[in-house]
């Protein structure tokens, strides 16, 4: 049996960590000190690094620091930026958790600061100890998919062997989001025919195209370098590999970053931007669209790659699962399930998913993912703009399992 | 290709007209492609594509049943089927060195 930390919204987490979070560029240094002097693989670091004020970015912040794998949070602020960090402080403490605001200005400058800080830690660890911990099911799990360092492989082994698993999440109870309508670019009509309602299907049809014209205006698609050494020729023949993920389980709602999945079942996460573009690229990287999924409650992401990523991230563990027979000889070290197996007939989709759900249930009782391991806990937010989903995009308001 | 090999292509939808490598072939290699032995004319990376039967230009690629974009030259059953050959119908990919170009937007 697996057990969980119950947290007071009725979540539960899979670890129990403390994130040490900083509000502006400026005080980045002092908190990684923080996180470093604490040397202890469940103290993590997360932060913002713009000084205007985001709304976007108060939310992810909010999302992540009460997310049911945080144990409590350190915030750490230079003093004069714009972030509100009294009511990012105020979200946490309404949830119980241990909450504290180191402000650089007022504390005395860096050295005093780590020391305070590396303080408030230790506390913090010593009240976590005090957590309940609780049965958690696979009901009570999200699991999220992203892609990253995609080749012709990742569409023929790790992303539908990931959509089998979540196949069989989704039938065992689970909440499942995939993500990055900027990669379905192509496949809008098939992902909308398996829309729990005609007009969730045209809602993720309008994401898409969306997507299609945020991506057009930047000038490049969600398409590296190196899916095309990889044999990926289109960005369209890249989205039918990584739509593959998704399984086939019908889709019941399109969710937006910091946004709780309402139901279990199966969630596309739009994370492009609302209105004209006007802070950049959508994602700047696979990191900023894991800190999303994490927002919106994911507490495990799956990552398939077939040119070989190595990320992992801060608050949740990321499970890597490599498409590709020869980046595996390359990097095994760096790969949680090898995917390629079956390129070469040594296994079957079905059976890879399989041991991707036997993975994401040892993980998730407490078993460190291998990025854990080797002590990956990337972390990226930028500036984003978005509003609210609509009614149609939320057809399901059952209440979690 | 040996006896106990698989066959090193995989089509993933009867309705393709593009194969998947399940590894590196080799120019010269002879591959069964639907049954008619076709000799490869160049070598192709392990998830690259091949034609499944002679392409035309404007003929739409489609893989996994679906259409991944369209031929932009003539290319014959057997022949890497890549960025050379065919264009996206959505936007144009980069490469390290420049700006892709081809793609309708």
């Amino acid at each position: 049996m697996m057990l969980g930390y119950q947290r007071s919204d009725g979540r539960k987490g899979i670890r129990n960590v403390i994130v040490v979070a900083y509000l502006v560029e400026c005080a980045h240094h002092v908190a990684r000190r923080i996180v470093d002097v604490s040397a202890d693989m469940d103290v993590h670091l997360i932060g913002f690094p713009g000084c205007y004020p985001n709304e976007y970015s108060l939310r992810m912040m909010k999302s992540l620091c009460v997310h049911p794998n945080v144990g409590g949070v350190l915030i750490v602020s230079l003093g004069c930026e714009g972030f509100n960090r009294e009511g990012l402080q105020a979200a946490v403490a309404v949830t119980g958790r241990p909450v504290d605001t180191l402000v650089i200005q007022e504390r005395g400058g860096t050295a005093s600061t780590i020391a305070a800080g590396a303080q408030a830690v230790a506390a913090m660890k010593a009240s976590l100890a005090e957590v309940p911990r609780v049965p958690i099911g696979l009901e009570d799990l999200i699991i999220a998919t992203v892609c990253g360092g995609s080749d012709g492989t990742s569409g023929l082994t790790a992303n539908p062997a990931v959509g089998k698993c979540f196949d069989r999440l989704v039938a065992l109870g689970s909440t499942c989001i995939f993500e990055e309508t900027g990669e379905l670019i192509g496949c809008e009509q098939i992902m909308a025919g398996r829309a729990v309602t005609p007009a969730l299907g045209e809602a993720i049809q309008a994401c898409v195209a969306k997507a299609a014209h945020y991506y057009t205006v930047m000038g490049y698609g969600s398409f590296a370098p190196g899916n095309a050494d990889g044999g990926l020729t289109t960005q369209e023949e890249k989205s039918m590999g990584a739509y593959a993920k998704s399984g086939d389980s019908p889709i019941s709602g399109v969710i937006k970053p910091g946004d709780i999945p309402p139901s279990n079942g199966l969630y596309l996460l739009d994370v492009v931007p609302d209105g004209e573009p006007r802070f950049g690229f959508p994602n700047i990287n696979d990191n900023a669209e894991i800190a999303e999924l994490i927002a919106c409650g994911a507490h495990i992401t799956l990552f398939t790659t077939g040119r070989g990523s190595v990320v992992g991230s801060a608050i949740s563990p990321v499970i890597k699962i490599c498409a590709n027979p020869d980046t595996y000889k390359r990097m095994p070290d760096d790969m949680d399930i090898d995917a390629g197996r079956i390129l070469n007939g040594d296994a079957t989709l079905d059976e890879v998913g399989g041991e991707i759900l036997a993975e994401i249930i040892a993980v998730a009782g407490g078993a460190r993912s291998v990025s854990e391991l080797l002590g990956h806990q990337e972390f990226i937010l930028t500036y984003k703009s978005f509003e609210p989903v609509g009614p149609a995009c939320l057809p399901v308001q059952a209440r979690r399992a | 290709m040996t006896a106990n090999e698989p066959n090193p292509l995989i089509l993933l939808h009867d309705k393709d007209n593009v194969l998947a490598c399940r590894r590196r072939v080799h120019a010269g290699e002879t591959l069964l492609i639907d049954g008619v032995p076709i000799a490869v004319s160049s070598d192709i990376d392990v998830g690259h594509k091949l034609a499944r039967i002679d392409l035309a230009a404007g003929d739409v690629v489609l893989k996994y049943g679906a259409p991944i974009g369209s031929i932009t030259r003539p290319t014959r059953i057997g022949e890497h089927v890549h960025t050379h050959n065919m264009k996206s119908d959505y936007m144009a990919i980069t490469t390290r060195q420049s700006t892709g170009e081809g793609a309708k937007s």
